[in-house]
Formats: structure tokens, sequence, C-alpha cells
């Protein structure tokens, strides 16, 4: 449970998920998707019941295991990429600057840009977001909207990393309202009302049609995407 | 990583992004002239009389201008909630207190090496005791203002009007060092008595207000 005063954003929220497996988590907004992330990731406390992650029950213990896209792109403006991820690299006790280079290429940035985060294009600090993210390799990923304002050439683009992602072992929670960009890689979708989870449904042929309806969930022709698709 | 290699590496960062937008080094220093100009030509003190107000001119124009730098530091942290990056992380909170502390510490000398010919200048300031104790006092009295603002920064900056609000909490806490300042300055600029007493009382605030901040300080950060 979680309240903002009287206001219940999470309710009840009582849920399992599988390692290794890449979570799209819907819903219409103030439905207590990024609510339920910060409580995960530990940046609000449940105001009744716990989050055990990764097998603890202190989210510090496992800080260095979980990796955190923001709404907002957690970056300083006043600095360059590679400036940014060195230091949050060393906020992890990543020292080599070769695996920031490597970061920022994985998500189609060039290591060597020496313009400020501020003056990036929002695709470009999304992806840099998401490449600060995955920066430390950790096994949970909770990514919230991580691909709003960004055009959808480029969405696509983080979406197939994502799925690259997760093919290496990794949990990944993407919450997002283009659920159309995470079908070709999503495992399983998690429908968010008020606050609970309302439905989870296993991504496949009828996944499209078990969700389509839903609040939050666009109506109408199949949210696949085929241009984005990895294989397991 | 260790405390003291976080902190370090934090405060590069911080340096950084300070030399790159100068904005609390700029606002600081305008508001600081402004203080020494405007008191010079509202007081026009001759040499003794300066003297004998100089010491709390110097930490009061000091004080106001170091809250226009604290409400800085913690405003970066929030632009892009950049804040909430370094919460998630296994980072221990007390190296991102370190290092913004330091940070504010060296913006504020920074300010004082560049106003205090200003003030001899328009206050024709003339120390009679040893211009070294004066040094000591600055660098204590320094402390004194930043560790404590820094913290309350910190603790103001999820308010809506947090520019009110930290001084409003700090300024009270702060008298104790104020006082000591201010008398310690005195003293040394008319030579009429021993500072030592004043001295070693901001050195004891300092301590006991560092230990409490860096006790104090991931229940702040972690609050909501």
């Amino acid at each position: 449970m979680k309240f903002f005063g009287r206001f219940a954003a999470l309710r009840g929220v009582s849920a399992t998920f599988s390692a290794g497996r890449l979570y799209v988590v819907l819903g219409d907004n103030g439905a207590g998707k990024s609510t339920l992330l910060r409580v995960i990731t530990g940046l609000m406390e449940p105001s009744q019941g716990s989050v055990t992650l990764l097998g603890a029950t202190k989210v510090r213990d496992v800080a260095h295991r979980v990796g955190y896209m923001g709404h907002a792109p957690l970056l300083y403006d006043e600095l360059s990429g590679m400036e940014n991820l060195r230091y949050f690299a060393g906020l992890y006790g990543i020292k080599d600057g070769e695996v920031s280079r490597k970061a920022m290429l994985m998500v189609g940035l060039d290591p060597d840009l020496e313009r400020r985060v501020g003056q990036y294009s929002q695709g470009m600090r999304q992806r840099l977001s998401l490449a600060r993210a995955v920066l430390h390799d950790p096994e949970l990923m909770l990514l919230d909207e991580p691909f709003s304002n960004v055009d959808v050439r480029s969405a696509r683009d983080m979406a197939a990393v994502l799925g690259r992602v997760r093919d290496q072992g990794k949990t990944i929670f993407v919450v997002t309202h283009q659920a159309q960009l995470m079908e070709g890689v999503a495992d399983e979708f998690v429908h968010m009302a008020a606050g609970q989870i309302a439905k989870r449904v296993a991504n496949g042929p009828t996944a499209t049609a078990a969700l389509v309806g839903e609040p939050g969930i666009p109506r109408g022709e199949s949210m696949a995407d085929p241009e984005v698709r990895t294989t397991r | 990583m260790s405390t003291m290699a976080i902190a370090r590496a934090t405060l590069m960062k911080d340096l950084r992004m300070e030399w790159r937008s100068k904005d609390a080094i700029n606002s600081m220093l305008f508001f600081a002239l402004l203080v020494v100009v405007i008191f010079s030509f509202a007081f026009n003190p001759t040499a003794e009389e300066s003297r004998q107000i100089a010491g709390g001119l110097i930490w009061v124009a000091f004080l106001f201008a170091a809250v226009v730098a604290l409400n800085q530091t913690w405003a970066r942290e929030l632009r892009n909630q950049v804040l909430d990056a370094y919460r998630v992380s296994p980072a221990p909170p007390n190296a991102l207190f370190l290092a913004k502390t330091i940070g504010n510490f060296l913006f504020v000398v920074v300010l004082e090496c560049l106003m205090a010919p200003l003030f001899v200048i328009f206050y024709e300031l003339r120390s009679v005791g040893p211009v070294w104790q004066l040094i000591v006092v600055a660098l204590l009295g320094t402390w004194a203002l930043v560790v404590n603002g820094t913290f309350f920064a910190a603790l103001s900056i999820r308010t809506r009007s947090r520019e009110i609000m930290l001084p409003l909490i700090l300024f009270p806490i702060s008298i104790p060092a104020l006082l000591g300042m201010v008398d310690a300055t005195t003293s040394i600029l008319t030579g009429e008595a021993s500072p030592d007493f004043w001295i070693k009382m901001l050195a004891v605030y300092d301590i006991v207000f560092t230990a409490i901040c860096l006790m104090l300080f991931e229940t702040v950060l972690n609050a909501e």
C-alpha cells in the first residue's frame, strides 16, 4: 500500500515476478505505475507492507544489482554524455572509462560527442538515460516511460536494446503507454488500474486481444511493431 | 568505492559544473559586493570605527551571500531529478554531503579571498592583532556556516518556498557561530582582547555540528 495523504496510489499490490523476463507495465495516468517502480527502487517507502527485491528486504543492500531509469532523464545538463556516465559509473565503483564508452555505443550514441547534455535532443537524452541505467550491468532494470517524447525510430532502437539485454538474462520492467513498441520483445504485460494490478497477460498471439479495450490500452489494430523483435 | 573516493568524484563534478555555469560564485560575489559598497556609503566610517563594526559587517555579508550559493547547490541536483540517480545507487549518502559541504566551503573561501581587498579599501581596515588568526577564524567560521547551510538546504529542497525556508532555519542555529566569528574578528582587528576563547568555541561548534549533520543526512536525503 502507498498513500499520498488520503489518496491510495497503490492498493494491495501483491505479486511475484520471475527473473530473466521483460515485463511491460501498462495503465492510465494515475494508475500507480510510476509509484510502483519508485517503491520497488526504494525511492519511496510503502505506507504498508514490504518489498522483497532480489531476496533482500532492504533495497539498499541490492542497489548495485538494480538499474533505474526515471521519468526525468536523471542527468546533469552541464556535463557531456561521457562525463555524466563516468560520474555515475563511479557511484557503482566502476573506474574503467571503457565501460561508459560501451554503454554509450550500446544505445547508439557517440562517446566522443563533447556537446553538453543540455543541448541534446529529447531522444538522445532518453538514450543516454538508458545507458546510465545499464552502465553497471544490473540484474534488474526498472524503466519509467523510457519512450516518452522519443521519435519512433529511437524508441524502436531502444526497445530492441532492451530485448537484447533481457536475452542476457536480465529482468526488466518497462512502464509505458506505447505498448505496441514492446509487443515484439515483451514476455508479459502487466495492466494496472486504480493502484492495483488488474491483469497479467503473457505475450503471445492472444495478448493483444486480451488487453485491447482495457483503460490505457489503445483499441483497434494489433499493437505489434514488426521492426522490434528479438529471438530468445 | 570508498566514501572519500565518491566524495572526491562528486566534488570534482560540482566544481566542473560551477566552472562552466558560474551560477553560485557570480551571485554570491554580486551580493557581497553590494553589501560592502552600500554599507560603506551608508555609514562612511573612520578607520577606528571600521575596526569596531567590520567583524559584524564582514560576516553578515558572507552569511547572506553563502545562502545564495547553498540554495544553488541542491537546485542542481533537483533539475532532471538527478538526486534520484544518487539515491538508487549504492553510494553512501555521507559522501554526497561531504562533497557538497566541501564544495560550498571552497566557493565561500574564494568569495572571501576576492572580497577581502575590497573590505580593506572601503573600510580602511588595518588589523592590530595577528593576521594569521583572522585566517583561522575565517576558515572555522566558513565551515560553521556551510556545514549547517548544506544540511538545512538539503532539508528544505523539497519545500515549496525553499529560498525563504533556508535562512529561516539556518540563521537561528548559526547564532552561536556568528557570535564567535564576529567577536573573534573584532578582537583581532582591534587588538583589545584575545580571540582564543572564540576560536576554540568555533572549533567545537564545527566538530559537533559536522558530526550531527553526518549522522542525520541519510534520513534527510531519503525523506519523501
